[in-house]
């Protein structure tokens, strides 16, 4: 009962490792370091997300915009690396403050017009993806040197795989925002919050300057990860990265985080990012089946994971002592 | 306590106006360090509204507030606490996904080089409770652990945040014995330290227990202030009810009860009621006395299954019977008419006709609708029996006065024809025509051979009606009373506990 809420996390990690044996055991070139170097890469802008994703969730909240925030990213820099000589780390700042603010202001409309979390990152869904649709409806292709040389840049490791800069942002991402959540008080202050907004607010934790914040680093994560993404596919797409927002959400759950709010670790969002994407793998190795079984899949897990925080949340409650008092008295 | 010491808190000339309403009208509250001061009062004397304008929850419309002899205005809960008071509710107001220790140093958490320090946190969350008498460890979640320590974790975040006046509203309302007396402890403590606490409870027994002193609220004004040890229960419960103990009022004899209907033997549920025996025969009115929060309610849901009992034996006529739930208490032809009408029992935008049918159609089940000529039979039936005014059946009933809506409740309840008819405060909030009526209805139904039982706050009420009183107090029955034995003054009497109830 002591580790109750490590529980789903730990739980998370035996299946990603349990899987990943099944998958050796059934192709067992699937362990080489291209593999996990792929791994990496290939999940990196959605791993991301789901960074920004579990601070949101954590909080009791929901963002169903930042699929649409990476496609704008997207298209915004490669837009304006076509008609402007701008450098591209000018771009992704400028591109970074806007997803921020951005966030920002739905947290803010959140906060102070009460309104629930939703709807307003559903409009910001569509408000962003048509901005994007503004911007360009054709897929426009990055070509800037600066692309390409940050492309070259990995260590090759031995069994030949190639960890690349986007794979490392998303491990920073993780660790950061570990540390974030469990050592600052603004992370205690997010835990507060999920565990109930009414509450939070009378032990005196800055509600509105919290939610802000929640939502400023899910929109900012949002688009790191588009330009993580643009790198990934040196382009901007204005179709991209439709849904994303959904994997990210089932990430963070199967993750071991609580939908309600308020329980949780980003280190299991980080496995649940590894579930998925070990999924595909798979997939990609059998060759025969569909990659929609990669959909299939999460849907069971994530169902099964439900179950499980359910039974837990029922398993600990049903064992609380009515009181404690022979180790109380004094 | 030394009362030649000044006060830490001291409150003149609180007032506090809702429209329509004095809530509170020049109120006076002084409290002094060490003392554990009682604020009493039956329910909207204004005891939570005057807690709500020291701790900013509401802002008073006049007085003014002397902490320390210094005027404060706290403006929200945050800046009363911050000046010094500290407020405990019923329901714990802690966040049950952290840890105790996280809890306790919320906003506030010690830190190195910019990160929160864990260990050196949980390590002074150790030391800080082991001030309170609890050995526990506080890197577990809160929700771990029983209410009661939520309690005095709730306790000591409070103390040590403010540490100047603590208040505490029911703490013990959803505690058992043993929990009590724990928190009764930590109290006892903080009042070793100095600390001037209030404590607002309706368990008179823990009062007197605990309190060194008690100011009593009626009608949002101060009818007195007293020091414990001066004063008997019995002053204070008048005090409370503000009732003259009058000569007893004029009292039916009922005759002889008829057979034995139901009995209860060691009828109980945790953290609600103690167990109790009751035997009730037909024809029989029990009524049931006792201050608010004394167990009532608790002893007539439990009875109906509403909130089921954990413990104990029930048998009708003889048979063993489970009442697990409403459904198999109206199966036996049980009825409950609930204290709370507006939200327990009518279903305000429906018709009267609708809300009178109601339960005699769920007892049918929903796939065998009554004929449309008996549900017009058996609501004008009633409408006339009962007097129950209104333009047409087809009105809502919430348009109708307080008195016609519960007399449509009860219409409800009679309509399925009970054997055995459980009223909880039936005539709370009607006025008082339509009370003599109800106070009519009872005797009549009582006299066709029903069994009821009445739980109500009004003694005259009950003597008026009641062929036997059961008296509670701190969810126990501690008396009973028969015959010539009932009057208010010794319902007042077993309620104070200052004599035995003769049987």
């Amino acid at each position: 009962m002591r580790h109750s809420t490590r529980l789903p996390l730990y739980i998370t990690i035996v299946t990603f490792f349990v899987a990943y044996a099944a998958c050796i055991f059934q192709f067992p070139n699937m362990l080489s370091s291209r593999v996990v170097a792929n791994l990496l890469t290939d999940n990196a802008f959605l791993g991301i997300t789901a960074v920004g994703m579990t601070f949101v969730i954590l909080s009791g909240g929901i963002d169903l915009s930042v699929g649409s925030v990476i496609a704008f990213t997207g298209v915004f820099l490669a837009v304006i690396l076509r008609d402007t000589s701008i450098h591209p780390l000018a771009a992704f700042a400028i591109v970074l403050v806007i997803t921020t603010v951005f966030g920002a202001a739905m947290g803010a409309i959140i906060y102070y017009l009460e309104m629930p979390p939703f709807i307003v990152t559903l409009a910001g869904m569509f408000l962003m993806r048509g901005l994007a649709y503004v911007l360009s409806t054709e897929s426009v292709p990055i070509t800037h040197e600066f692309y390409g040389w940050l492309q070259s840049l990995y260590w090759k490791a031995p069994g030949g795989g190639r960890f690349r800069i986007t794979g490392l942002l998303m491990v920073l991402s993780f660790v950061a925002a570990a540390i974030a959540l469990h050592r600052t008080r603004f992370g205690r202050n997010v835990y507060a919050l999920g565990g109930s907004a009414q509450t939070a607010q009378l032990m005196g934790v800055p509600c509105a300057r919290t939610t802000i914040s929640i939502y400023a680093v899910s929109g900012g994560l949002a688009g790191l990860a588009g330009i993580v993404y643009s790198l990934y596919t040196s382009a901007g797409y204005s179709l991209a990265t439709v849904g994303t927002e959904l994997d990210a959400i089932a990430a963070v759950v199967i993750g071991g985080t609580l939908l309600s709010g308020g329980s949780g670790f980003v280190a299991g969002t980080f496995f649940g990012i590894m579930i998925m994407g070990l999924i595909q793998t798979y997939i990609v190795f059998d060759g025969t089946l569909s990659s929609w079984w990669t959909k299939i899949v999460i849907g069971g897990l994530l169902f099964t994971f439900i179950m499980l925080q359910k039974g837990l949340a029922w398993a600990t409650t049903a064992r609380i002592p009515r009181a404690n008092v022979s180790a109380a008295r004094s | 306590m030394a009362v030649d010491t000044p006060p830490v808190l001291h409150a003149t000339g609180i007032s506090k106006f809702f429209p329509g309403v004095i809530a509170l009208d020049d109120v006076e509250l002084a409290l002094y360090p060490g003392e554990v001061h009682a604020l009493l009062g039956e329910n909207g004397a204004g005891k939570s509204t005057l807690i709500k304008c020291l701790t900013g929850a509401y802002s008073r419309d006049g007085g003014t507030i002397l902490l320390d002899g210094k005027p404060i205005d706290p403006r929200d809960p945050l800046s009363s606490q911050a000046a010094g008071i500290g407020t405990v509710y019923q329901e714990v107001n802690l966040l049950p996904n952290l840890s105790v220790a996280e809890n306790l140093y919320l906003g506030r958490q010690p830190r190195r080089f910019g990160m929160i320090d864990h260990r050196r946190m949980v390590r002074d969350a150790r030391a800080v409770l082991a001030e309170y008498g609890l050995d526990l460890d506080p890197a577990r979640l809160l929700s771990s652990y029983s209410i009661a320590i939520q309690q005095i974790v709730a306790i000591a975040r409070a103390v040590e945040l403010s540490g100047k006046v603590l208040i505490l509203d029911e703490p013990t309302a959803s505690l058992d014995r043993d929990e009590v007396q724990l928190m009764f402890s930590v109290i006892r403590r903080l009042k070793a330290r100095g600390l001037a606490v209030v404590f607002i409870t309706h368990f008179l027994d823990q009062v007197l227990e605990l309190c060194d002193r008690a100011t009593i609220l009626r009608n949002g004004c101060v009818v007195g202030t007293r020091r414990l040890e001066s004063v008997s229960q019995t002053e204070i419960v008048t005090m409370m009810l503000g009732r003259q103990l009058e000569a007893a009022t004029k009292h039916h004899d009922a005759g002889p009860p008829g057979k034995l209907l139901l009995s209860l033997r060691g009828f109980a549920r945790r953290g609600a009621i103690e167990p109790f025996n009751l035997d009730i025969h037909e024809g029989e009115v029990v009524g049931l006395a006792g201050l608010l929060g004394s167990g009532r309610s608790e002893t007539c849901n439990a009875i109906f299954g509403a909130q089921a009992a954990d413990r104990g034996t029930a048998e009708l006529r003889g048979a063993p019977l489970q009442i697990p739930n409403p459904r198999a208490a109206i199966r036996h032809r049980f009825a409950l008419c609930p204290e709370d009408r507006k939200t327990e029992g009518i279903v305000g935008d429906l018709s009267v006709r609708e809300n009178i049918i109601l339960s005699l159609q769920a007892r049918q089940g929903w796939f065998r609708p009554l004929p449309r000529a008996r549900i017009e039979e058996i609501a004008q039936g009633y409408v006339k029996a009962l007097d129950i005014r209104l333009a047409n059946l087809d009105t809502p009933i919430r348009l109708l006065s307080g008195g016609n809506q519960q007399k449509a409740l009860l219409a409800r309840w009679l309509a399925t024809e009970p054997d055995f008819l459980i009223l909880d405060e039936p005539t709370r909030g009607i006025d008082v025509g339509a009370h003599a009526e109800i106070i009519a209805l009872i005797e009549r139904l009582r006299a066709q051979g029903m069994a009821l039982l009445v739980a109500s706050s009004e003694m005259e009420e009950l003597v008026a009606y009641s062929s036997r009183i059961v008296v509670m107090r701190d969810r126990r029955q501690v008396g009973e009373l028969r015959g010539e034995a009932i009057s208010p003054t010794s319902i007042i009497r077993a309620i104070a506990a200052e004599e035995e109830a003769v049987a």
